[in-house]
């Protein structure tokens, strides 16, 4: 089918999915690409089997704040209907969320119940969570709570071809057959459109406290890793670029969170690892830092993500700053995640994951225009054997490869 | 297929030695840790290498025979155990720790590498290796691979697939690949996530990359003893709702505690309680101190009778000694013990409980839970002797019941032990067909023959049809 906006072919596309969804449930996108707007499970899936049908390419859409909607399709299917808190059980610290909800209100939601989700991805407040599980994107927190993957006990996704899947369970521990939410949890949507999530949730800390210091990279990533050997546990322990935190030098945020004790201990042990003139954030100004942190990620409109280990920080960034630029890092000094944002050409992108890859150190496009996405892939080349792999996952979950995800390099 | 040619080709292989096909020497291999199934496999490998393994999945492919790997034989769900037709492979001569990197805390090992032994081997450093099952002194860290093992400690710090970054695996066909990275970012999917847990049925693991934790500077444990279950069930949340993660809770019955202080393990424990729980907080000294405080005060006001606490490695290993050796002292009262696995929601425990009360009750059968109380994993297991066919029915009765209570109220068939065999029949329960189709789409991904561990997890009968993969796009 002919691609692109306007004409007989999105007038035909837009009826038949009014027909299926009602007036309410279509809309076009300003370039005139039908964009459906299903409001439950059911409804995404019927989409999907719709386009599987007749071979319609779909741009997966959530609030359309971290992937740009511009992948060519002869529509869009939007999660952002898709909006609502399921279920919250306090006493068993677990949520059933629907996969547009946005974070900002998954917080408030849990909040007003004494709950948190330890996860605080980059981007905007108002990120979908099918966008953060889709693309993996852990923030700062990923210290102290784990990736992405170690939230999500369970998902329902409605694969390409319109089949429902409802992987995990709303248990904590569960191994009930094959661990399919893994494949979801990073798969950028190759793999289906995750229309519900159920999350593992944490009490509410009653102690949140945020440190800085200030220096040269090299100063702060060695006592990062004093911190680490002095098995403090801090929640983050977060290396920002002067660009990032908005400062004159590089800055190295620890941030402590859970009972005042631990807190207070956490605190008054870090003056004395690392050797650095630690000062402590006010409260008041806390939640602002952390912001600030997530939205260093929308200055440029391209984002990297780099896994590392701690003593392999300094030379990465090393490489980010050669191949690329030193502006926009955040580097979790002891998680093994650097985060880089900016721009640069696709040959550039390819040379820096070239030499990512021979350090051993894989490189996944977290964000880009599709041009780039197709150019490069979210993840590029595989290792032997795996391309053969994930090809065989992709054709078993979208097998009329309609969703339009580029995990791979677009052959040249 | 199965015949003196195959088990010569495979002696070619790994040498004569290490392949047994008489019935006698089967009988070792014919069951696991699941008292309810035997069968006696048709050929039985031990490969000494990692290319050995190779060259055996390789030969089996050619000959299309189907194959189950083993590794301690400790598996509780029949994972482990072959068909007349299939080879079994026993990795439990793939024992070395290749790489330990203290910096990065990583270890490289072999799939046959008993549990305990990781953590003692690295002990030096300060590090150790976090799942720890029950069954640790033997259990090897493949099998806890292909069953996402879990053990107490996972309520704090995950159960295996948390601690794997790294896997090196031979696909059914007898090629090899590397999933994931020892950093734990992936190259690409998340396919060491998918890996885990796959209970054999995609490969078999050659070389296993894990995450080492330091360990913790100071260590509490606790022991509070209950003159009711449901109060104990209570007082579990009321500890989760403060917000400190304890590294464990624990909880035993009362039939369970009368069990371990009738035994050589006997640790002191109240007799006359209908519950115990143990809670071990671990952390920074300070920190331990003050939760210590708090919890106790939580254990107290919901009913302890008493709290016993200890600090030192002794005093906490004697605390701990009865929740260890609480399969074991079971095992003593009857001739088999199937030791059950289910999950509820933690808020069900206390009703949970009760309906277990009931249907044992019902039965006329010996039931005594031990179990992890923190996140609702519960083990209720049943003494009986197997012989004995109207009793052996009566067990298998009030499994599928217990089952039934812990799937009613919004849990899982199994927490940690996998599905195996055990527990095919009751998947249908939790997924629908749709997502029992796309399991085994999956599994066809990775052995499109279905011949690794055939017969396991997936009911297919149930599966929705998915077609299978065609191949790469």
């Amino acid at each position: 089918m002919a691609r692109g906006a306007g004409g007989a072919v999105s007038d035909v596309v837009h009826g038949r999915l009014r027909a299926l969804l009602g007036t309410g449930g279509v809309e076009r996108d300003p370039a005139g690409v039908p964009r459906a707007i299903p409001d439950t499970a059911e409804a995404l899936s019927l989409v999907c089997r719709l386009a599987h049908e007749e071979g319609w390419k779909i741009r997966i859409e959530g609030q359309g704040t971290w992937l740009p909607a511009d992948a060519p399709a002869d529509l869009a299917v939007s999660t952002r209907a898709l909006d609502q808190v399921v279920s919250v059980s306090p006493a068993d610290l677990v949520a059933t969320v629907q996969a547009g909800t946005p974070l900002e209100e998954i917080r408030r939601r849990l909040a007003d119940e004494g709950m948190w989700l330890a996860l605080d991805p980059p981007g905007r407040p108002e990120r979908s969570l099918g966008s953060i599980i889709a693309t993996a994107t852990a923030g700062p927190l990923r210290h102290g709570f784990g990736p992405v993957r170690d939230h999500v006990l369970g998902c329902t996704v409605a694969t390409g071809d319109g089949r429902l899947v409802k992987a995990g369970g709303r248990v904590v521990k569960n191994v009930a057959g094959y661990d399919l939410t893994k494949l979801q949890v990073g798969g950028f949507g190759g793999f289906g459109i995750i229309a519900e999530a159920h999350l593992r949730l944490r009490a509410l800390p009653r102690a949140d406290v945020t440190l800085l210091a200030r220096g040269a990279r090299d100063a702060l990533t060695s006592a990062a890793r004093d911190v680490v050997a002095a098995e403090l546990v801090p929640a983050a322990l977060e290396l920002l670029s002067p660009a990032l935190a908005a400062e004159a030098d590089w800055v190295l945020a620890a941030r402590f969170v859970g009972t005042d004790a631990a807190v207070q201990g956490d605190v008054r042990r870090i003056a004395s690892a690392g050797g650095l003139a630690w000062q402590p954030l006010a409260p008041e100004r806390t939640a602002a830092f952390w912001s600030l942190v997530a939205r260093g990620s929308q200055g440029g409109p391209i984002t990297l993500r780099l896994g590392v280990l701690g003593d392999g920080v300094d030379d990465t960034v090393d490489l980010l700053a050669h191949d690329l630029d030193e502006g926009l890092i955040a580097a979790g000094a002891g998680s093994g995640v650097i985060r880089w944002t900016g721009d640069a050409p696709p040959d550039r992108l390819r040379a820096v994951r070239r030499a990512a890859a021979a350090r051993e150190i894989p490189m996944t496009l977290e964000r880009a225009p599709w041009a780039i996405r197709r150019a490069i892939g979210h993840f590029g080349a595989y290792r032997e054997g795996i391309g053969q792999i994930v090809g065989r996952l992709r054709d078993t979950f979208d097998p009329g490869q309609c969703l339009q995800v580029a995990l791979e390099a677009a052959g040249e | 297929m199965m015949g003196p040619a195959l088990a010569e080709g495979l002696g070619r292989i790994v040498g004569p030695r290490w392949v047994r096909h008489r019935r006698a020497e089967l009988k070792t291999f014919a069951m696991d840790g699941l008292p309810t199934r035997e069968s006696f496999p048709g050929i039985v490998v031990l490969p000494g290498t990692a290319a050995e393994v190779r060259e055996i999945v390789r030969l089996l492919h050619l000959a299309d025979v189907p194959f189950v790997a083993r590794g301690a034989g400790t598996g509780l769900s029949g994972g482990a155990v072959a068909d007349p037709d299939a080879v079994l492979i026993t990795l439990t001569r793939l024992n070395r720790i290749l790489r330990v990197d203290r910096a990065r805390r990583r270890a490289v090992v072999q799939p046959g590498v008993v549990n305990a032994r990781l953590s003692e081997a690295v002990a030096p450093f300060g590090l150790h290796y976090v799942p720890d099952p029950s069954s640790q002194s033997a259990c090897t860290v493949g099998g806890n691979v292909a069953e996402n093992a879990g053990g107490p400690h996972c309520l704090k710090y995950g159960v295996t697939t948390n601690h794997i970054v790294q896997l090196q695996v031979v696909l059914p066909d007898g090629s090899v690949v590397e999933l994931g990275s020892p950093h734990g970012e992936p190259w690409g999917p998340d396919l060491v996530g998918l890996f885990v847990g796959s209970e054999g049925m995609f490969g078999i693991v050659t070389e296993i990359t894990v995450r080492l934790e330091p360990m913790p500077p100071a260590v509490r444990t606790m022991l509070a003893d209950f003159p009711a279950v449901r109060a104990a069930s209570e007082a579990v949340s009321a500890v989760i709702a403060t917000g400190i993660v304890p590294a464990a809770m624990e909880m035993m019955d009362r039939a369970c505690v009368a069990a371990v202080e009738a035994s050589i393990y006997a640790a002191g424990y109240p007799t006359d309680a209908a519950a115990v729980l143990l809670v071990e907080l671990d952390g920074q000294p300070d920190a331990v101190e003050a939760e210590a405080a708090t919890v106790e005060a939580i254990l107290r006001e919901r009913g302890a009778r008493s709290v016993r606490s200890a600090s030192s490695a002794a005093d906490r290993a004697r605390l701990w000694q009865g929740r260890k050796k609480a399969f074991g002292a079971m095992g003593r009262i009857a001739p088999d013990l199937a030791v059950q696995d289910a999950v509820v929601p933690r808020s069900a425990l206390p009703d949970i409980m009760d309906r277990i009360a009931e249907i044992r009750d019902r039965h006329g059968i010996s039931i005594s839970n031990v179990f992890h109380a923190g996140d609702g994993n519960l083990h209720p297991n049943i003494s009986f002797d197997r012989r004995d066919p109207d009793v052996a029915h009566k067990v298998h009765v009030a499994c599928r019941e217990i089952m039934a209570a812990c799937v009613a109220a919004g849990g899982s068939i199994t927490g940690e032990h996998g599905v195996g065999s055990d527990k095919l029949d009751y998947m249908p329960w939790i997924f629908d067909a749709e997502t029992l189709g796309a399991m085994r789409a999956v599994r066809r991904v990775f052995d499109p023959a279905e011949r690794a561990n055939p017969g396991k997890v997936v009911p297919i009968h149930a599966c929705r049809e998915w077609r299978a993969a065609p191949g790469a796009r």
